[in-house]
């Protein structure tokens, strides 16, 4: 398992990359040490994922060589990878839905003869294990299916900790959890570190890079501008290199008028998932909910848009009470919602980009049915510049996009069609920092043209920085309603964490 | 602000002008170029099989026996693309010409017998629809079954003698021509055309597409889901009981076993046309094309007196070709 000698456990030396003609890596040089976590960072598109896949076999690069511990070795599929000890954790977290979550923890690893008999029991174990590892109560007989993104990720973490690999790579492995199971996380990676693997860790935040990373590497473009110790560079520096400017900080203004009451639940109920759940949002507001992975924030975000409704309660748009039982009743009231998972709920990966953004404005680019082409050419130019979406066409499938553009097409489709209440959940996944700040600022403007905007989110500072009020759930029920004046991450922190669980905050990690 | 503007500028136009995929690449992996091009190859192979096939008026009259059923497999190209299937509707041709010849037995005049006969199409229709749509269950499961029970409900109807001597002015709508054109083959090039451009430049063409490719995006986007699927389960029962009485018509009679057999040809068809069975990808002209493609290579081998048994065979491999052959190239393309 541990590579003789000092050299570097990985070289990659002029690693190249194109898709049909469109140079996405460009010759790029990258050693990755032996027992070290080293941070890849980077705008949306710069280049980070491929890079990923490229070590992790999914892509073969263009040009360029890659050895691993001092011999150059041919990574030609995942399946290579895998028996080279390299594991991926992808952005996207791929998985067979109907396999359980324990089957779904082997699935690639080698070894047992195809007609030896699969001992379930065995598995069944092993897959607690793990998970109890990681401090996630997630049932390992249940299906993929159906388990929020979090989890997902969490599974896929466990599946690269199952594999006993000396690399792994950890594409945006953070983007959905909060804080709680982010540091869990680390106490895992921090191990794996001291039993000498080398991890890749890909991140849209700063902090966790600061936290955990020995070195950062830096892409801008397809490009490598620099590799470095981590605290060698300061966050400006950091920016600077990634997006080549300073960035602008985003100011709540405040400014927005509080109006009547847009959205009213009240005892909202879906047994198993979230119970009497009540609250208001008005117009001009952004109303923040908080929680930790699992506490049914996601469960009472599909009820409200009638993707999954509740059992019971009741909900209320401007004061009149409405029936949602399928979203297209909830888009008649006007609300929208931005759903966690966009590789499921939200892109059509095969149509193009135009296609995907406008999915939610017929009307717009098809006034009486006859889709009119310049119409949606221009609403997609329009959106791609507005939030820099960084693609090469706007008839490109938008599965050829990088992740943080995905999620912004989605969130691009939903600002178009201009609802009256939007709920947000995990709107800024993936998204990079430069964009994010704009981004705010546009939620800024949309409450403040009176429109009433729900936001769920797992990263602490984008709750306090946007929101006029913060609920917060724990366990399927709301615990803690912090006006903004009294925000702070531990109020919140001290209303998401179950009762049982608040003295030790390392709980998950210790159980 | 500004440098912020200026940045998209330059990346934008970057980007933008950083050559996308050649044109030839695209055409290549749109479905249905493996159809053209295996179109283009049986219409060389089989004129210098049988010099009869420097005839066009005789491939025209040869065309109309499958004709009917490409007919069908336009609106099946539909459904497939929205994610489903219907393997239902060469019962429901059955089922419907028998409700129009009893209709007419019972002396009713013909324009009321067709009516009848394209209301009770609809109905069909709509029944699996309901399935599907309201009880949300798996089309494949759903149009097995009805499949059979339409076929029966055709059996029990007319029972095992066929119902004819319809008047004259109805029989033979394939002897009919314009130019050397038989009136069938009007219609279905009249049909390609206008379900073409229903989905090529409509809304609910494109809807059907995201509902094809991501269901549960198309549900989260707002798109009416069931609504346009139950249109589409109407749409193949109505096409049915059309292409059911263009049956009569051009046998001069119905009986339970019409179109028997032909659910296989019409997926036969779609697929050959490039569509993805599992939905979200597919075109008209793919299946405008592998008709003739059909076309041309039944009649080539009858000419060429290969015997029917041998036919089904060359079919079935020439499925197997255009899908390996599209899969490759997509996948060559994605790599
Ligand atoms: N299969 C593909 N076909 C065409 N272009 C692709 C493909 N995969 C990636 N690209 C392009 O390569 C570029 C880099 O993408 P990549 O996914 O590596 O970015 P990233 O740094 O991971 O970004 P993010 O932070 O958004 O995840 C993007 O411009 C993307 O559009
Ligand atoms: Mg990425």
């Amino acid at each position: 398992m541990s590579t003789p000698g000092t050299g570097p456990l990985v070289a990659a030396r002029g690693i190249s990359k194109s898709f049909g003609g469109v140079e996405v890596l460009r010759n790029v040089d990258l050693d990755l040490a032996v027992g070290e976590i080293h941070a890849l960072l980077g705008e949306n598109g710069a280049g980070k994922s491929t890079f990923a896949k490229i070590l992790a076999g999914v892509h073969r690069p263009t040009q360029g060589t890659i050895s691993l511990a001092g011999s150059p070795v041919e990574i030609g599929s995942p399946i290579d990878a895998q028996r080279l000890g390299i594991t991926l954790i992808h952005q996207e977290p791929l998985s067979f839905p109907d396999l359980s979550v324990a089957e779904n923890l082997v699935i690639g690893q080698a070894g047992g003869s195809p007609l030896k008999r699969v001992r379930w029991s065995e598995l069944a174990e092993n897959g607690k294990r793990l998970m109890s590892l990681l401090g996630v109560a997630i049932d390992v007989r249940q299906p993929m299916r159906g388990l929020s993104i979090a989890d997902q990720q969490m599974v896929e973490i466990a599946r690269a900790l199952a594999s006993d690999s000396r690399l792994i790579i950890m594409d945006e492995p953070t983007a959905a959890l909060t804080p709680k199971e982010v540091e869990t996380l680390f106490v895992i990676a921090r191990r794996l570190r001291a039993e000498g693997r080398t991890i890749v860790f890909i991140s849209h935040r700063l902090e966790e890079v600061r936290a955990i990373c020995d070195r950062v590497t830096i892409f801008r473009d397809g490009e490598k501008i620099e590799t470095a110790p981590t605290a060698s560079l300061s966050d400006a520096d950091i920016i600077r290199r990634m997006i080549g400017r300073p960035l602008g900080e985003f100011i709540h203004r405040g400014t927005s008028h509080v109006g009547a009451v847009a959205l009213s639940v009240s005892g909202l109920t879906l047994p198993g998932r979230f119970e009497n759940i009540s609250f208001d949002v008005r117009k001009g507001e952004i109303v923040g909910l908080g929680g930790l992975v699992g506490a049914g924030r996601t469960d009472v975000a599909r009820a409200i848009f009638g993707v999954a409704p509740a059992a019971s309660g009741s909900i209320a748009v401007n004061g009149k009470p409405v029936a949602i039982r399928e979203p297209t009743d909830a888009i008649a009231n006007g609300i929208a919602f931005v759903p966690e998972d966009r590789a499921i709920a939200g892109i059509f990966r095969t149509l193009s980009v135009e296609s995907n953004i406008t999915a939610a404005v017929p009307d717009r680019i098809a006034p009486h049915g006859l889709i009119r082409r310049a119409a949606e050419k221009a609403i997609g130019l329009e959106q791609v510049r507005k939030l820099r979406i960084r693609l090469a066409s706007l008839r490109q499938p938008i599965g050829e996009l990088s992740g943080g553009n995905q999620q912004k097409a989605i969130l691009a489709r939903w600002l178009l069609s201009e609802p009256e209440i939007l709920i947000l959940d995990e709107p800024t996944r993936g998204i990079d920092i430069g964009v994010k700040a704009e981004f705010y600022e546009m939620i800024g403007d949309l409450a403040a043209a009176g429109r009433a905007i729900l936001l769920i989110s797992s990263e602490l500072p984008e709750l306090l920085a946007l929101s006029n009020r913060i609920l917060v759930m724990c366990e399927g029920r709301l615990t803690a309603e912090i006006p903004r004046a009294e925000a702070t991450q531990e109020a919140i922190m001290q209303a998401a964490v179950p009762r049982s669980g608040v003295h030790s905050h390392s709980a998950g990690a210790a159980a | 602000m500004s440098a912020s503007e200026q940045r998209q500028g330059v990346n934008q136009a970057g980007r933008e002008s950083a050559a996308a995929k050649p044109r030839w690449k695209i055409l290549l992996v749109r479905p249905e170029s493996v159809t053209f091009v295996l179109l283009i190859l049986a219409t060389i192979v089989a004129s210098h099989l049988s010099p009869f096939f420097a005839d066009l008026g005789f491939i025209l009259e040869s065309s109309t026996y499958y004709i009917e059923f490409a007919i069908v497999a336009l609106v099946l190209t539909l459904v497939i693309i929205a994610g489903e299937i219907d393997l239902s509707p060469a019962a429901m041709m059955a089922l419907t010409a028998c409700i129009f010849g009893t209709v007419l037995k019972a002396g009713a005049p013909v324009p009321l017998a067709m009516a009848a006969s394209l209301v009770s199409g609809l109905a069909l229709g709509a029944f699996n629809g309901f399935f599907v749509t309201v009880l949300r269950l798996p089309s494949i499961i759903v149009t097995i079954g009805t499949l059979i029970l339409y076929r029966g409900l055709a059996q029990v109807l007319a029972g095992d003698k066929s119902i004819g001597s319809f008047p004259s002015w109805f029989v033979g709508i394939d002897y009919r021509m314009v130019g050397i054109v038989p009136v069938p083959v009007i219609i279905f090039v009249l049909a390609s055309i206008a379900l073409g451009l229903f989905l090529g430049i409509t809304i609910y063409g494109r809807q059907i597409y995201q509902i094809g490719t991501s269901e549960m995006a198309a549900i989260h986007a707002g798109i009416r889901v069931r609504r346009i699927k139950m249109g589409l389960f109407l749409a193949s029962g109505l096409v049915s009981s059309i292409a059911g009485l263009m049956t009569a018509s051009r046998l001069g009679s119905v009986r339970y076993d019409l179109a028997s057999g032909g659910e296989l040809t019409m997926v036969l068809i779609v697929m050959l046309g490039g569509t993805y069975i599992f939905g979200g990808r597919g075109s008209i002209l793919g299946t405008f094309l592998a008709t003739w493609l059909l076309v041309i290579i039944a009649t080539g081998m009858t000419v060429a007196n290969i015997a029917i048994n041998a036919q089904l065979t060359v079919m079935g491999l020439l499925l197997i070709v255009s899908i390996v052959a599209t899969n490759w190239i997509y996948a060559r393309s994605q790599r």
